[in-house]
């Protein structure tokens, strides 16, 4: 399938900036979640959804996401059961969602019928940390390409040059910039140094659009990523909010949305709602 | 068929470095490095010094004359219990200590399961006073008291991980984290032949050193340098890939790998990662491991926290399947009472890791003109509590 009519690529060819890029667990809070936790999504004005696959050893994920995951199997998520989900939502959205898991999971489903579901149920992304560049050129490529779908590798303040032009070549959709050494959910304010690293790939004038991920958490951070890139990932902060929430799913979904998009938009959100004791 | 790791780090359809990109630097640096830092005069000798003057090697082959007529065959017992710090870990630690020097890294972490390679990293920190964490599983902390202390007066920090069932599993998972957040000045000392390339193969030929000396110490007792039958307990299996690595290519010596069945193999609470496991990716490396028809994870069990583990190296995964290596499943009950049948035929107090070894003698066949070799990779000191236990509740 033409990589022209995938949903990632449409969208950044109609929007260049300010993309938001929202990871959430499946399963979490709740197992039947999925669905309206993406509606929401969409309907907060969100460009993009990363949705996670849980898994039981998450090694690139940091504790928030980890312990999101442990609920989310608890809860009973499976491949087959997320799949199900996936279908029913991407009758009632065009939002592009991404799959993101490990490549155990991949590979105990079966890599090609994996890639054939992820297609067939319109996932338009994959994204699969530990599965490494020389692998992916060699075995599975050539598969994922000639289905359609997007492909998004990582990059860190330590990938070399040389690399980063190989992760161009094999990227399809967007680059995933790892805005600093750390697993997910690491706290940190944006520094000097990963300004640097930013206007560093940002000169590299990369054939993919770029988002920033970790360390994402607030309407600062995520301006900040967004003057270097095209936009910018955020998880832990989101799950964190789900977390906490008493209240109705879509309301959490649309202030904290509002929150990262608008310096105030959190309070304004809070403000017109009728007051919860 | 030569068996040996290829250039992209596969022993047949097993291996491979699975890993994020915020580890890919570190990786590709030992990948590019280590073979090139290990032919070094200069690292040899300091290596070979080491284990001689500081591990104490050659460590003794023992022939067990009364475990031999017990079993009616010849049996030798290799000595690694004797080692400093107990146990055939050592090997491993002071090559990759002597490795992180040279790649300029001031700062060790480490995973551990029984606490003996959580010791042993412990011990050449402190002989080269570099810092060092170790990651241990809470529940193995509990079960391995005596080893944190001695890790705790070494000067480490141990770390416990609390996350899935609290074991070496997730002592690792913790461990390669740590790596990502810290990948410049760390270096993460794997304790088996477990983990990305070149992990498998750079802890294979540390430990190699085991049956190197086995074939001249073999040809002085007996004339022959080669046994016929080499028999090591496997978790992720550093002692296994040692006794075994100067044999792969010798067909007529039969590998024998000793895997955990804990309550019995098809209890639900194993670590036979042989009979239970399918192919998939666990901490790096494409192996066998116990998974769920989902591709989660399971989480083992076994008595010894150095077997307690739901992979197995892809050296060893590669042994199995293409029928090089046999593999056998000791229960925890066998490995206790073959614990006490060494303590009392010989004297010596086996660690429960190194008990699983010595209980296959009853399960395999052999000739009563055989000779065997198991490798004895660990004493009990650090048992004691688990075999007090069992000597009360048995009434010895």
């Amino acid at each position: 399938m033409d990589f022209n009519h995938n949903r990632i690529r449409q969208l950044f060819d109609r929007k260049k900036e300010n993309i938001l890029n929202i990871y959430f667990t499946a399963g979490f809070p709740r197992l039947d979640d999925t669905g309206d936790i993406i509606t929401a999504l969409g309907d907060a004005g969100v460009d993009l959804v990363e949705i996670g696959m849980p898994y039981s050893d998450p090694l690139a994920d940091g504790p928030t996401i980890q312990q999101s995951g442990q609920v989310a199997l608890r809860n009973g998520m499976t491949l087959p059961l997320l799949f199900e989900q996936i279908a029913a939502v991407r009758a009632k959205t065009d939002l592009p969602l991404i799959l993101m898991g490990y490549f155990n999971q991949v590979m105990q489903y079966g890599e090609t019928a994996f890639f054939e579901k992820c297609a067939e149920i319109g996932i338009d992304g994959l994204i699969i940390p530990d599965l490494p560049l020389v692998e992916y050129k060699s075995s599975y490529r050539d598969t994922i390409e000639s289905l359609g779908l997007g492909f998004s590798f990582l990059i860190t303040p330590q990938t070399s040059t040389e690399r980063i032009r190989m992760v161009d070549e094999l990227s399809r959709g967007f680059i995933y910039m790892v805005s600093n050494a750390a697993i997910t959910g690491a706290k940190a304010d944006i520094t000097r140094l990963q300004i640097d690293y930013f206007d560093r790939i940002k000169g590299m004038r990369l054939s993919n659009p770029r988002l920033i991920g970790f360390g994402i958490s607030s309407f600062k951070t995520f301006s900040t990523a967004c003057e270097y890139a095209n936009g910018a990932i955020i998880g832990s902060a989101f799950i964190k909010a789900l977390e906490s929430s008493n209240g109705q799913l879509s309301d959490t979904v649309a202030g904290f949305v509002a929150g990262i998009k608008n310096e105030h938009g959190e309070q304004q959100t809070q403000s017109v709602e009728p007051l919860k004791n | 068929m030569e068996i040996a790791v290829d250039e992209r780090g596969y022993y047949g359809e097993f291996g491979g470095a699975f890993i994020p990109e915020m580890l890919y630097p570190n990786v590709e640096e030992l990948k590019r490095r280590y073979l090139s830092i290990m032919e070094e005069p200069d690292f040899q000798r300091r290596f070979r010094q080491l284990l001689r003057d500081y591990v104490g090697r050659p460590s003794p082959l023992y022939l067990a004359e009364r475990l031999s007529n017990h079993y009616g065959a010849t049996i030798y017992l290799k000595r690694e219990d004797l080692n400093h710090t107990g146990a055939h870990k050592i090997n491993n630690t002071i090559g990759q200590i002597l490795l992180a020097q040279k790649l300029g890294k001031t700062r060790i972490i480490a995973e551990t399961g029984a606490g003996q390679h959580g010791v042993a990293t412990a011990t050449v920190c402190a002989l080269m006073g570099l810092q060092c964490i170790v990651y241990m599983g809470a529940v193995d902390i509990q079960r391995q008291a005596p080893n944190v202390a001695r890790m705790r007066m070494l000067g480490a920090e141990v770390r416990p991980a609390t996350s899935g069932s609290q074991t070496l599993k997730d002592a690792t998972n913790e461990a390669i984290r740590d790596w990502i957040n810290h990948p410049e000045e760390t270096h993460y000392i794997i304790g088996s032949v477990v983990g990305p390339h070149p992990y498998p193969d750079m802890v294979a030929r540390f430990q190699s050193v085991i049956s190197e000396e086995m074939k001249w110490q073999l040809l002085e007792h007996t004339g022959n340098s080669d046994p016929d039958l080499v028999i090591a307990c496997v978790g992720g299996g550093s002692n296994a890939a040692g006794a075994f690595y100067h044999y792969l290519n010798t067909p007529a010596v039969r590998l024998v790998a000793v895997e955990a069945a804990g309550k019995g193999i098809h209890s639900g609470h194993s670590a036979a990662t042989s009979v239970l496991g399918t192919k998939g990716v666990i901490h790096g490396s494409r192996t066998l491991l116990m998974q769920t028809d989902d591709g989660q994870i399971i989480e083992p069990y076994s008595i010894s926290a150095g077997l307690d583990y739901p992979g197995i190296g892809p050296m060893h995964a590669h042994l199995i399947k293409t029928g090089r290596a046999e593999a056998v499943s000791i229960t925890d009950e066998e490995a206790l009472n073959a614990a006490f049948s060494l303590t009392r035929t010989e004297g010596i107090i086996p660690a429960l890791e190194t008990a699983h070894a010595l209980a296959a003698l009853d399960k395999l066949s052999f000739k009563k003109t055989d000779i065997m070799v198991v490798c004895l990779s660990g004493r009990g000191d650090k048992d004691l509590a688990a075999y007090i236990e069992y000597l009360d509740s048995h009434g010895l």
